[in-house]
């Protein structure tokens, strides 16, 4: 199919504050406010922002844990709203997540080989003999030895646990897999083994990924598409090469130069953001980064910029078109 | 003042089970100084002895280690040697630690006027209106916006940010030589992160005080540290100035982990990943810990550990390929 495999236009999350003994409803969160995005088959789409930006909650409502306040949402072509049933359970096959935790993500009463093929069972009536197939090829996917198959999560190590935690994502052959900082709870000479392994499934099965990650670096080496979320908002989104190398929204500028040097001979020039992020309960008027930015003008206070093209991607920013 | 400020000379803390009879060399043989102003990175993965190091230097072990050898000299006397009562009028007044995690460090049924003071009264004797005095003052330095007000509210209304900063204020609070920051930054977002490396690096400065990084984060070395420990299995593997290591490893292990991290700008389509795990640090494999991982294994590596080779003046590595023979 040429179209991507997952889009989203103009998606909203608000979660309402209730106070009081009747709930009433005193305030609204702003969660995921407006925002627009696609994966293409085989790609990956890269999320970045700090906590509190709406990642984790843009990630939710593509695993349809939470259900959009707005905005529409497609899996190839279709729409999610319009899903029930038997169809809403083929969405849920084919979008899988792996999460930062493996130690928290695998039963720990479960043999690994279980694990695995839970989904396989759960969804599918498949003979015995075929699950046992299966679950080989899955384990030799992700570079695990047979006898896993028949020992306890707390007999591995967490990178090993990861490899768990991605042959189970990958036992239904779905279509698109959540990342959600699949590397950062990894020691640091395994999370290159985890990151290879993730491009390497993408190659062979052609799987597409969100994927959300703080660290920049590793982000930008896994992802085609990079979009930058700062406080609900989508304020830059393109390719990644592009994204990464000459950011334009003074927000990414700020996020990419505090970015850690892999040289001690690396200087940037930082940008040295002041204050911190402001609650999503009460986002600023205007551009929502108009108080730290330290390129703000007097219309960024009131008027919201929109996401427009600036040099191959899109930037929601009143200091462009220059 | 001759000699450097902190002069660890092989030394060695050890975890005896229950019953005596396993033995985790959590740091073994270790040596490495410290001059006055410096900034040290300790980087190691969980399980490398590095947050042992620490523990050991202020003498805050849990019940079942043991220092079993070496020196630890600071400012020329033994502190292993030291009785506990004259421990502790160097712990948090001339040693201070800032811990991972700013919500697990801070109490929070005190102020935050309260629980900066605190180690001033303690240390200093001064009485409770000047010490308060002294914790605006220290918010203010370690940037906290309206300190006037800030002084006396509670931890759970201030952004992680800031609870981190109040933790380092309480760390500066009585003008230490040395300042241990175990992954101080972990729990924040990198923009915030930014900002308090920035922040730390200037009260170095100001205070003229030797930082201590412990760290999993080669990137934080690399922008902060003059000296870097590279510890793998609770050994020393590769000492020596951040430039030096960076640009030319000796040994495999150190050159494996700067060759596995993503760089932003550099197109790889694949990073040369570490075969393997790190060691059960209650099991290491026998002669060099780092022998079944390493791509130039050889035969010797596999019985004997090798000792301590100086590569150059400054530089040392634990790797049989750094013996003067091999070179």
């Amino acid at each position: 199919m040429a179209g991507p495999v997952l889009e989203a236009k103009n998606l909203v999350k608000h979660f309402p504050v209730k106070r009081g003994l009747l709930s009433r409803e005193v305030a609204v969160v702003r969660a995921v406010d407006d925002i627009s995005f696609s994966i293409d088959p085989g790609k990956t789409l890269g999320v970045v922002g700090e906590s509190g930006c709406g990642k984790t909650t843009t990630a939710k409502m593509v695993l349809m844990l939470e259900r959009p306040t707005g905005g529409i949402m497609r899996f190839e072509g279709q729409d999610l709203q319009a899903l029930d049933g038997g169809s809403l359970r083929a969405y849920r096959r084919s979008v899988q997540a792996v999460f930062q935790d493996p130690y928290a993500s695998l039963n720990p009463r479960m043999r690994v080989g279980s694990i695995i093929v839970e989904p396989l069972v759960t969804n599918e009536s498949l003979a015995s003999a075929e699950v046992r197939k299966r679950l080989l090829r899955l384990l030799d996917l992700v570079g695990l030895p047979e006898r896993a198959a028949d020992l306890f999560p707390h007999e591995f190590s967490g990178g090993q646990r990861q490899r768990i935690a991605i042959a189970r994502a990958l036992s239904l052959s779905p279509k698109v897999i959540v990342l959600d900082e699949p590397v950062s709870a990894l020691d640091v000479s395994i999370r290159a083994q985890i990151l290879n392994l993730l491009r390497d499934l993408q190659a062979q099965l052609g799987v597409s990924y969100l994927f959300i990650a703080h660290d920049l670096a590793a982000v930008a080496h896994m992802s085609h598409t990079i979009a930058v979320m700062y406080l609900g908002k989508i304020v830059e989104i393109g390719p990644a090469e592009i994204v990464a190398k000459s950011p334009k929204h003074p927000y990414t500028q700020a996020l990419f130069s505090a970015a850690l040097p892999s040289h001690p001979d690396e200087r940037r020039d930082e940008i040295i953001l002041a204050g911190e992020v402001p609650s999503p309960l009460a986002p600023p008027a205007g551009c929502r980064f108009h108080p730290r930015c330290p390129h703000a003008l007097p219309r960024c206070s009131s008027e919201e910029p929109k996401l427009l093209s600036e040099s191959g991607r899109l930037v929601a920013c009143h200091l462009y078109p220059k | 003042m001759t000699g450097p400020l902190l002069d660890i000379r092989r030394l060695s803390t050890h975890y005896v089970s229950a019953r005596g009879t396993r033995v985790t060399r959590a740091v073994d043989d270790v040596t490495l100084s410290l001059d006055q102003g410096q900034t040290l990175g300790i980087v190691g993965e969980s399980g490398s002895g590095k947050t042992t190091l620490a523990l050991t230097l202020l003498r805050m072990l849990p019940p079942a280690a043991r220092i079993v050898s070496g020196e630890m000299l600071f400012e020329g006397s033994d502190l292993i040697k030291k009785p506990e009562n004259e421990m502790r009028r160097i712990r948090g007044k001339r040693i201070a630690m800032i811990l991972q995690d700013p919500m697990m460090s801070l109490n929070p049924l005190f102020t935050v006027g309260d629980q900066v003071a605190e180690p001033i009264r303690v240390h200093e004797g001064t009485p409770r209106r000047s010490a308060w005095k002294r914790a605006t003052e220290l918010l203010k330095a370690v940037r906290i916006a309206a300190p006037e007000t800030r002084v006396g509210e509670y931890p759970h209304q201030l952004s992680g940010g800031m609870r981190q900063r109040i933790v380092g204020a309480i760390a500066i609070s009585c003008e230490p030589r040395i300042l241990i920051a175990d992954e101080p930054t972990t729990s924040l977002d990198v923009t915030i992160q930014a900002q308090y490396l920035n922040l730390l690096r200037d009260l170095q400065r100001s205070h003229n005080l030797a930082l201590i990084f412990i760290t999993h984060n080669l990137g934080i070395v690399a922008k902060m540290c003059d000296q870097v420990a590279v510890m793998y299995a609770g050994r020393m593997v590769e000492a020596g100035p951040v430039k030096q290591i960076y640009n030319a490893p000796a040994h495999p292990y150190t050159r494996a982990l700067l060759e596995s991290i993503p760089r932003l700008g550099d197109n790889r389509q694949r990073l040369t990943a570490i075969d393997g795990q790190p060691p059960d640090p209650s099991a290491p494999p026998p002669g060099c810990a780092f022998h079944p991982r390493c791509p130039k294994v050889m035969d010797r590596c596999r019985s004997e550990a090798p000792p301590e080779f100086r590569v150059t003046d400054t530089q040392t590595s634990r790797c049989w390929l750094s013996a003067p023979a091999a070179r």
